[in-house]
């Protein structure tokens, strides 16, 4: 039962940046457009990585790229999230990392120091995260035509055997697995773009997943139905996906998602929610029920993961739809935002 | 966080819907008005419509500052900075507001220079800190807003920053309880009345709703036990055919308003004749305007805009939401030509209008469980 | 219009024509403007938030008042079934007598 990507109907006169923003426009600037023109099968759904068969062996495929303003922030840089961004994305489809090629595009003028320290913490990142960093191409383009430093990174890992993740697995009754708290990495950005004068003790979380997902993988294996890194659009965004593509509906209890109280503080203020704000450091998962505890605790016992926490559940119903509830009783549909969250006022 | 998190005890909630229940008659239908469009929002986002009995109907007032705005003046706002010299600030409301050429986004994707700030002190800054450029903020908001609008209008006389203006779309909220009351096919029992604006007005304005047309108002704060407590207030005055202004939110709200507020919106602003408010027509006395004295801060003195009137689609029936007549699913565009990735009308575009907020939190719910 | 937020005046620098204080909002902190109070808050006041200025200072008393009231709903409800359960001739109630809670 594949869900037919091409009956997406893409008729945009323009591009616009909610586009990129990885929520509504860009699945279907992707859906309706992209993956019916370039993808042999396109009615195959679109996961964190591709798998391919090569001689019998199965491996995980997968690119991205980074385009983040400033370069350089609390617990980051754009160095170190092109090369978690990329390992998360494999790890999180079920496969082992084992090789990157990254790409430059570097606006003329740049000062060494700002390209020598991206480098720097690529290959530190790399280091942690047990990858190999093994090629790549540099290109130099005019003072204005790209924002100081663009960075794409191509990864392939070995698919883990006893993991086959696939929205087509999920049942009603699947419990639904976050490995932290949520928001540090998009509320960390917008703060230090600077233009809200809002100041706090955040940083953002990137950091490889693949010690969790391993950890993961040993508790529960093959009752693991699916996994993906709620990067831009949130963790809103990642299940809103899911339930689409699964057709079934998902409800996660508001209160037991981990946020952060600086995360919560900022989002008040600026009107925004959590549930939509982009993570670099953390994946969701979700597990067959019965299996469910036991793969928390397993989730947990990881340095770095002791926040995990059981979120929510699959459901027949509302099918297609992301609901939240309280403790109070009451729903409400979380969707997926057309572009970036925008701060607001009223 | 303190003063929010108590506000949203579930075991508090629970009894004071349990209050509610034992409050209405069950052979009565009541209609409660929420005024503010932030009230709207927390309605949604707090699924407070799930817990009230069924025969309390919540009805959207028009009190969304970026939805009763008429399409020209987003254009009027824009062709100011057409120019390259120009700097468009704006709260993050106003950028998917679809102008007739483009909402601010996407004119900030076709290279114009639009910035969101947070506040009206952030683009003063601006303005300071880019001295060959002008920044004009384009000002939007009930009477929460205009006093610190004002305030930095005033800093910008006296500290002589003369790069910056302001194109002023502030609008009271008394006119538009009015037109509602005046709406023929209007049926309100009693409002739900706005908890921000109030805490610069105070309560007094609303004297008249309840002394000439008999209707309770219930000044409310914006926690979900803020609104019960307010529709358990409302109820009692039903109960007892009472009509009487009640200040809910006493911790916030002084029933004499905020003097210093008022004194820096009186200063800067006066009140325009008439304005047009999208969907619900001219109504009079209901917008500000800067006063001769700040001309120089005054977008539209500074600059010449065209004024011209953009009608919206006949199709849309933005109006009648707005006042209430509507429930936004009712709408003929709803759902299918007009959703938060391709709006029409604003009420789908700010976080606040109803149609978005009930496209967002709420839709879905009934198609799916249908 | 509407969103407007509670935080806690940690420190305020008043000078000449303006003041300002630096206010957090669980753990997050930025300049607020204090221009629009006449009755300037103190460090330790909690004041409400809109676009970067205090537009009110919160009554600590009135929201204990606020939660009291609350938490006593139904209480006084509850009261009166227990005093028309001890016979006062009411034939409407129908509940034997409840002991105190």
């Amino acid at each position: 039962m594949a869900v037919a990507v091409s009956k997406v109907r893409f008729s945009d006169p323009q591009i616009e940046m909610a586009h990129g923003a990885g929520g509504k426009a860009s699945r279907r600037l992707v859906e309706g457009l992209i993956a019916p023109l370039l993808l042999s099968s396109p009615g195959d759904l679109l996961g964190d990585a591709a798998h391919v068969q090569i001689d019998g062996v199965r491996v995980a495929i997968t690119t991205d790229s980074f385009v983040v303003k400033p370069l350089r922030f609390p617990g980051g840089s754009i160095g170190e999230l092109a090369v978690n961004g990329t390992v998360n994305d494999l790890a999180v489809s079920g496969a082992k990392p084992e090789a990157i090629v990254a790409t430059f595009v570097i606006e003329a003028g740049l000062p060494i120091e700002v390209l020598d320290a991206e480098v720097r913490a690529m290959a530190e990142a790399a280091r942690r995260a047990g990858v190999r960093i093994v090629g790549g191409d540099t290109k130099v383009v005019e003072h204005g035509k790209a924002d100081q430093i663009y960075i794409s990174t191509t990864g392939i890992g070995r698919s883990m055997p006893n993991v086959h993740v696939d929205p087509r697995a999920v049942k009603s009754g699947d419990k639904i697995l976050i490995s932290g708290p949520i928001g540090d990495h998009g509320i960390t950005i917008l703060l230090a773009r600077g233009e809200l004068d809002i100041e706090a003790d955040l940083r953002s979380d990137t950091r490889s997943v693949l010690p969790m997902v391993e950890a993961l993988a040993h508790a529960a294996g093959s009752g693991i139905h699916w996994m993906r890194d709620p990067t831009r659009g949130g963790v809103a965004t990642s299940l809103n996906e899911l339930a689409h593509d699964c057709r079934l509906g998902i409800t996660i209890d508001e209160s037991s998602v981990p946020v952060g109280d600086a995360v919560r503080g900022a989002c008040e203020l600026l009107g925004l929610d959590p549930l939509h704000i982009a993570n670099e450091g953390q994946f969701l998962a979700v597990i067959a029920a019965e299996q469910a505890d036991a793969a928390l605790k397993a989730l947990q016992s990881v340095p770095g993961a002791e926040d995990a926490a059981i979120i929510g559940e699959i459901r027949e119903q509302p099918a297609g739809a992301l609901l939240a509830s309280t403790k109070y009783g009451a729903t409400r549909i979380v969707d997926m935002l057309v572009g970036d969250p925008l701060p607001r006022i009223c | 966080m303190k003063y929010v998190d108590e506000f949203r005890d579930p075991e508090l909630i629970r009894k004071t819907t349990q209050e509610i229940r034992r409050l209405v008659d069950p052979q009565r239908q009541y209609r409660l008005m929420e005024v503010c469009g932030g009230h709207t929002h927390a309605i949604y986002r707090f699924g407070l419509k799930d817990i009230l009995p069924e025969n309390i109907d919540l009805i959207h007032g028009p009190g969304c500052p970026v939805c009763v705005l008429p399409m020209g003046r987003i254009d009027d706002g824009l062709s100011i900075a057409k120019s390259n010299d120009v700097i468009f600030a704006a709260f993050g409301d106003m950028m998917r507001v679809p102008g007739a050429h483009g909402s601010p986004l996407e004119c900030k994707a076709r290279g114009m220079d639009v910035r969101i700030v947070y506040s009206p002190a952030d683009a003063l800054k601006m303005a300071k800190a880019n001295p060959t450029r002008h920044v004009v903020f384009f000002a939007i908001g009930f009477e929460t807003t205009a006093p610190s609008t004002a305030l930095v209008i005033m800093r910008a006389k006296q500290e002589g920053v003369r790069n910056f203006s302001v194109f002023c779309n502030h609008v009271t909220i008394i006119p538009a309880i009015r037109a509602i009351l005046d709406s023929p096919d209007m049926r309100i029992d009693g409002f739900i009345g706005p908890g921000h604006v109030s805490t610069v007005i105070g309560c007094r304005p609303y004297e008249w709703i309840a002394r000439n047309e008999r209707k309770p108002i219930v000044v409310s704060g914006f926690e979900p036990l803020d609104l019960l407590q307010s529709i358990v207030m409302l109820l009692r005055q039903l109960q007892k055919n009472e009509y009487r202004v009640e200040n809910q939110y006493q911790r916030v709200v002084p029933w004499e308003g905020n003097r210093g507020a008022l004194k820096a919106m009186a200063e800067v602003f006066q009140v325009r004749p008439y304005f047009e408010w999208r969907g619900m027509g001219f109504i009079s006395q209901s917008a500000l305007r800067i006063r001769d004295a700040y001309a120089e801060w005054d977008a539209e003195v500074r600059f010449s805009v065209e004024g011209l009137r953009v009608t919206d689609p006949k199709a849309a029936q933005c109006g009648e939401v707005l006042k209430g007549v509507l429930k936004p699913h009712q709408c003929k565009l709803f759902g299918t030509e007009c959703t938060p990735e391709h709006p029409i009308g604003a009420l789908m575009v700010s976080s606040e209008g109803s149609c978005a907020a009930y496209h967002n939190y709420e839709h879905r719910k009934l198609v799916a469980l249908s | 219009m509407c969103l407007a937020i509670p935080g806690k005046i940690l420190e305020a620098s008043t000078t000449e024509n303006d003041a300002t204080a630096l206010v957090e909002v669980a753990g997050v902190r930025r300049r607020v403007d204090l221009g629009l109070l006449e009755d300037r808050p103190r460090p330790g006041d909690w004041v409400l938030i809109h676009v970067g200025f205090a537009m009110s200072k919160i009554s600590e008393q009135d929201a204990i008042d606020q939660m009291r009231t609350l938490a006593m709903l139904g209480e006084a409800e509850a009261a009166m079934t227990e005093v028309r359960g001890y016979g006062s001739g009411d034939e409407t109630s129908a509940e034997p007598p409840q002991g105190s809670k």
